[in-house]
C-alpha cells in the first residue's frame, strides 16, 4: 500500500507525454509477440485458478494442467450456497468499507489543515504521517496485537479496522494534501465574501473538488483492506469473523482434497478486489503513471 | 525519525506543493478582531487534524516504541512484563541460526527481486512506451497480478506448483518429464520457486512504475535525437535510461523495503515449518514463528525491532549514497527545486 502512493509523485510535476489514440499504430509483429507472452504469463496463473473451478477433482487428478470437459459449475454453486462464504464476504465488504471511509475522511481533515492552515507545527504534521511509511506493519505487528487485545477488540472487526486506517493515513495524506493545496485562493476568497467559513468551505467546495484525489485514495485503502492478511491473521480467531484472505485459507487446509472447490472458492473470493480494480483501472493505472496532479 | 527514507523521497513534490498551498491561504492575522480569528483557527485546526493524529499515534507510532520497550523483557504477554533481561533478546536473535539463516534468505531475495525484475521491467516498460494499439488494454493485464491478494496468489501457485500439479503436468506433455521437480519443498529449488511467484507478482508494478517515469521524459529530446538520425536503440540508450535513473532509483527503494519485510507469500505457501526446511524463511515469518505462535512476546517484540534496525540502516545508507542526489532538494529544503 505505502509503496503504491509513493510513486505517485515520482512522474509528478512533469510534463507528460499525450499520446492520442489515433496516433497510435499497429507496430511490429515481434512487439505484439512479446506483449503477448508477457500477458500470457501473467494471467495465466489468474485464469488457471478460474478456469479450474469448472472442472471436477478427478479432471484435475487425471491432468492437472488441462481444459474443462466437461464444464461443471457445481464448485461454483456450492460456495455460492455456502452461508461461510458470505459470511465472509460480509466481513471483508465491513471491514473493506469502513477502512474506506475512515481512512479517507480522516485524511482529508489533516490534510486539509496541512494544505491551506498556516500555523507552527504544520511541516512537522506532514513530516509525522511521512515518517509514518517507514513504520510497516510487520514491525508493528506484535505490539499492535497486545495493544488490540488489551482493548478487548480482538475477533472484533472492529479490532482490524481501526489498525488498517491508521496504516492507510500516510499513503492518503500524502496523496490528498497537493490535491487540496491546488484549490485556487480565488475561490476561498469568493466564498469567504460570500460568509461561508473555512469549514463550510471545505465541505461546499473542497470535498466535490477533490474528489479524484479521493477516488484514488479511496481504492487504495479499499483493496489494501480487502487483501489485507497478516493483520486478520493475528486479530481474529474466531471463524465467525474472518475475512475473505483467511477464510480462503481456512477453506483450503479444510478441502485439502477437493482441490476443484479450493480453486472456486479462491477465484469467487478475488472477483469483488478484480471487479473494482477494472471499474477503476484508469484511475490506479493513470494515477501511477503520474496523471494525478501534484 | 522525521527524515526517515520514505518520507524524503516523496517530499520533493509533497511538501513542495504543501507549501505553495499555505501561501495561496488567505492569512487570518490580517483581518481584524485577530484575537478571536486566532483561536478559532486553533479549534478548527485541533477539531479537523485531532482525529488523524490520535488514530496514527495509537495504532502505528505507539506499537512501535512498546515493542522496543517489550524486547527487553522475557514475557509471555500476560500482565505487566516483570522479568527483565536486558539485551539477552537481542543476544539470542542474532547467534539464533534460523534468525541468521533468514536474514541471508531476505537478502538473496532483496538481491534477485532487483536482478530479476529491473532490467525486465524495463525491458517491457520500452516495448510498451511504443505508440502500440492496445497499449492501456495491456498495462491493465499486467497490473492484474499485484491486484490479487497474497493469500490468493498464494494458494493458486502452490496447488499449481505441486508435484503432481499443473507445472509439472505440463512439462510432461511437452516432453520436460526430466525437468520435474518439488517446486516447493526442495530447498535448491524453493527460494527460486518464491523468486518467480514474487517477481509474477510485483513486476506488474515495476513496469507502470518505469513507464510512468518513461512517458514524463520531454519529447522535445526525443525529436531532437530523431533529427540527428539517432538509432530506436541510441535514443534509449542516451536519452531513456539516463533520464529513466530517478525512476529506477525509487523503485530499487520500494523494492527493497518489500523485500526485507517480506511475510504474506511464503507464510501462505510454505507456512511456519516448511519455510525453515525448504530455505525460504524470512524474518518476519521467523517472528510470527517464535513470538506469537511460541507465546514468547518479548522475543517477538525484540525481533520486530530487530527487523525495523535492519530495515532502517539499509534504507538510510541507500538514501545516503543512492537516492541523495533526487533528493538533495527536499533534504535542503531549497525552495522550487524539482528533482530530476
Amino acid at each position: 500500500m505505502s509503496q503504491v502512493a509513493l510513486t505517485t509523485r515520482v512522474g509528478s510535476g512533469r510534463r507528460r507525454r499525450h499520446a492520442s489514440a489515433s496516433g497510435a499504430t499497429w507496430g511490429s509483429p515481434a512487439t505484439y509477440l512479446v506483449a503477448t507472452v508477457l500477458i500470457a504469463i501473467c494471467i495465466a496463473p489468474v485464469l488457471y485458478i478460474i478456469i479450474g473451478g469448472f472442472r471436477t477433482n478427478s479432471q484435475i487428478t487425471v491432468d492437472p494442467s488441462g481444459w474443462p470437459s466437461p464444464w461443471v459449475v457445481t464448485n461454483y454453486l456450492s460456495v455460492l450456497a455456502s452461508p461461510v462464504f458470505w459470511q465472509e464476504f460480509a466481513n471483508s465488504a465491513i471491514s473493506a468499507v469502513s477502512t474506506t471511509i475512515g481512512a479517507v475522511a480522516l485524511a482529508m481533515m489533516v490534510s486539509y489543515v496541512i494544505a491551506r492552515y498556516r500555523f507552527a507545527g504544520r511541516n512537522a504534521m506532514y513530516a509525522l504521517f511521512a515518517a509514518g511509511l517507514m513504520f510497516p506493519l510487520t514491525v508493528a505487528i506484535t505490539p499492535l496485537y497486545l495493544l488490540i487485545k488489551n482493548m478487548g477488540l480482538t475477533n472484533n472487526l472492529l479490532g482490524i479496522i481501526l489498525p488498517q486506517i491508521a496504516f492507510a493515513l500516510p499513503t492518503t495524506v500524502i496523496i490528498l494534501v497537493p490535491f487540496l493545496a491546488a484549490i485556487p485562493k480565488e475561490l476561498e476568497e469568493a466564498a469567504a465574501i460570500d460568509g461561508a467559513g473555512r469549514i463550510s468551505f471545505f465541505f461546499r467546495m473542497v470535498m466535490p473538488l477533490s474528489l479524484p484525489g479521493v477516488i484514488t485514495t479511496g481504492i487504495l485503502a479499499f483493496i489494501g483492506a480487502w487483501n489485507g492478511y497478516m493483520l486478520p491473521l493475528f486479530i481474529l480467531n474466531n471463524a465467525a469473523q474472518y475475512t475473505l484472505p483467511l477464510g480462503v485459507q481456512a477453506f483450503s487446509s479444510e478441502h485439502s482434497v477437493d482441490t476443484a472447490a479450493v480453486l472456486a472458492f479462491t477465484s469467487l473470493s478475488m472477483i469483488p478486489a478484480l471487479l473494482f480494480f477494472s471499474i477503476f483501472e484508469r484511475r490506479i493505472v493513470g494515477g501511477l503513471s503520474g496523471a494525478v496532479k501534484g | 525519525m522525521s527524515e526517515s527514507a520514505p518520507a524524503l523521497v516523496t517530499r520533493s513534490s509533497g511538501s513542495q506543493a504543501a507549501r505553495d498551498g499555505a501561501l495561496v491561504a488567505p492569512s487570518r492575522a490580517d483581518r481584524p478582531r485577530r484575537r478571536k480569528a486566532d483561536w478559532r483557527q486553533r479549534l478548527e485546526i485541533a477539531l479537523l487534524s485531532g482525529p488523524a493524529i490520535i488514530v496514527f499515534l495509537t495504532f502505528v507510532i505507539f506499537p512501535v516504541f512498546m515493542a522496543a520497550y517489550y524486547g527487553f523483557y522475557k514475557w509471555k504477554g500476560f500482565g505487566v512484563p516483570t522479568n527483565f533481561v536486558g539485551l539477552q533478546n537481542y543476544l539470542t536473535i542474532f547467534t539464533d541460526k534460523n534468525f541468521l539463516d533468514a536474514l541471508s534468505h531476505n537478502g538473496f531475495i532483496v538481491v534477485a527481486s532487483l536482478v530479476m525484475q529491473g532490467p525486465a521491467a524495463i525491458a517491457f516498460a520500452l516495448l510498451l512506451n511504443q505508440n502500440i494499439r492496445g497499449r492501456s488494454l495491456i498495462r491493465v493485464l499486467i497490473f492484474i497480478p499485484y491486484v490479487i491478494s497474497e493469500v490468493i496468489v498464494g494458494t493458486g501457485w502452490g496447488l499449481m506448483l505441486q508435484y503432481q500439479g499443473a507445472v509439472n503436468s505440463m512439462l510432461t506433455s511437452m516432453g520436460l518429464g526430466a525437468f520435474k521437480v518439488d517446486w516447493i519443498a526442495d530447498p535448491k529449488i524453493a527460494i527460486w520457486t518464491l523468486m518467480v511467484i514474487i517477481s509474477w507478482k510485483y513486476i506488474g508494478f515495476a513496469v507502470i512504475l518505469m513507464l510512468a517515469g518513461m512517458q514524463s521524459i520531454p519529447d522535445e529530446l526525443y525529436e531532437a535525437a530523431a533529427i540527428d538520425g539517432a538509432s530506436y536503440w541510441k535514443i534509449q540508450r542516451w536519452i531513456t535510461l539516463p533520464l529513466l535513473g530517478p525512476t529506477i532509483r525509487v523503485w530499487a527503494f520500494l523494492s527493497i523495503i518489500g523485500s526485507m519485510q517480506l511475510f504474506d507469500l511464503v507464510y501462505i505457501i510454505w507456512g511456519q515449518y516448511v519455510a525453515s526446511t525448504a530455505g525460504t524463511s524470512t524474518m518476519a515469518t521467523y517472528m510470527v514463528r517464535e513470538g506469537r505462535l511460541a507465546g514468547n512476546y518479548g522475543y517477538g517484540n525484540a525481533v520486530g525491532v530487530a527487523i525495523f534496525v535492519i530495515s532502517l540502516v539499509i534504507a538510510l545508507t541507500y538514501q545516503r549514497f543512492v537516492l541523495r542526489r533526487d533528493t538533495e532538494g527536499a533534504l535542503t529544503g531549497e525552495p522550487g527545486r524539482k528533482r530530476r
